[in-house]
């Protein structure tokens, strides 16, 4: 009973010698070979750029969900300093929901850099490796007979087609990958693009906001009125609550506008 | 001899170390078959690391077979159960 690396090993050398049997003139194969390994390169290529183009889906996709993330922080602090807890757990806890897709997508992300760079290394080897056989096919289809050229042949093949087989298993791997990267990836964008992300609770699509504005608003409105009583009994202007500050109730004398009403919404 | 490690390249070993090689490929072969995830993990990166520490790498336009394969450090213990299965993981030539 032979171990793993032994077994491979014959695997695939039994592959090699089967496609070399195929051919009735073993120069012919030569050629064959050539063809095959040069659509292999090619589909190599095609998985490398496959997989960048996903990847950079996916750096597209995480932009989108880190400003979401940013904007519901953003909606937390303005309803906190607005006094509405309750708001501000909302938006948290939908911001938090982001975060663990964030967090899942950077991941995969990673996986894919890494598949990316291995096949981008695969298809450097492949192509030494092709180059190398094409030389070496035209020296022996000019130097030997056919009868001559078995060995020859056999020697340059199982090296060439070996190198074949590995690559093929990566690409099919990347390509296993990428298909289902690209299904998460189409999930994600639906979900970006129906809002459904930044409203787990049924409500209409940026929920937080339509009330935070209704409350900013009616608090200018207030503070302005507030304002308006007050220098009219002379007294001082309280602030206001958006501008996040530390809460202290103190009038914004800025040595000026004490004297006048302030219309400047900010 | 000469070893490739899948999606890596080839390397080229001293014969004797062979001995040390094989007990390891041993261990890997019963983990796979006891369907030992871990010990597999384990066995596989330790068989990966010493092939890498006494091999030299082959230069990439070498047109050589190997006579022992390695699988990928992250192949599962399922994707090397494939590729040992007669037509498993690797597309036909």
């Amino acid at each position: 009973m032979s171990g793993v690396m032994k077994r491979m090993g014959m695997i695939f050398r039994a592959k090699a010698n089967k496609a070399l049997d195929r051919a009735e003139d073993p120069r012919e194969t030569l050629d064959y070979s050539y063809q095959k390994q040069l659509e292999l390169l090619q589909k190599v290529r095609r998985g490398v750029a496959d997989v960048a183009t996903s990847r950079k889906r996916l750096e597209l996709q995480l932009n989108q969900l880190q400003s979401q993330s940013a904007k519901l922080e953003d909606q937390g602090r303005k309803a906190l300093a607005l006094g509405r807890e309750d708001l501000a757990r909302e938006a948290l806890s939908r911001r938090a929901a982001l975060q663990q897709q964030v967090t899942d997508l950077e991941t995969q992300h990673q996986t894919l850099q890494g598949e990316e760079e291995k096949l981008t290394l695969a298809a450097q080897r492949l192509q030494a490796k092709v180059d190398a056989f094409r030389t070496k096919k035209e020296t022996i289809k000019a130097t030997y007979t056919a009868a001559q050229a078995q060995t020859r042949i056999a020697e340059s093949f199982s090296g060439i087609s070996e190198e074949m087989s590995d690559v093929g298993v990566a690409i099919q791997r990347a390509e296993d990958k990428t298909a289902q990267l690209q299904a998460r990836a189409g999930a994600i964008d639906e979900l970006l693009a129906s809002g459904a992300l930044d409203d787990q609770s049924g409500l209409a699509k940026d929920d937080i906001q339509a009330e935070l504005d209704r409350l900013s608003g009616g608090t200018d409105v207030e503070l302005e009125l507030q304002r308006m009583k007050a220098e009219l009994a002379g007294g001082t202007t309280p602030q206001q609550a958006i501008e996040g500050g530390d809460g202290t109730q103190q009038g914004q004398a800025q040595g000026q506008g004490q004297a006048r009403p302030r219309f400047d919404k900010s | 001899m000469i070893v490739r490690i899948m999606g890596e390249g080839q390397v080229r070993l001293a014969d004797w170390h062979f001995a040390e090689l094989n007990r390891l490929d041993d261990e890997l072969l019963a983990e796979m078959e006891t369907g030992d995830e871990a010990g597999f993990r384990r066995t596989l990166h330790a068989l990966l690391g010493r092939v890498r520490e006494l091999g030299e790498r082959l230069p990439d336009d070498s047109l050589e077979p190997s006579e022992l394969i390695l699988p990928s450090p992250d192949a599962s213990l399922e994707d090397v159960r494939s590729l040992l299965s007669d037509d498993g993981l690797i597309p036909p030539l």
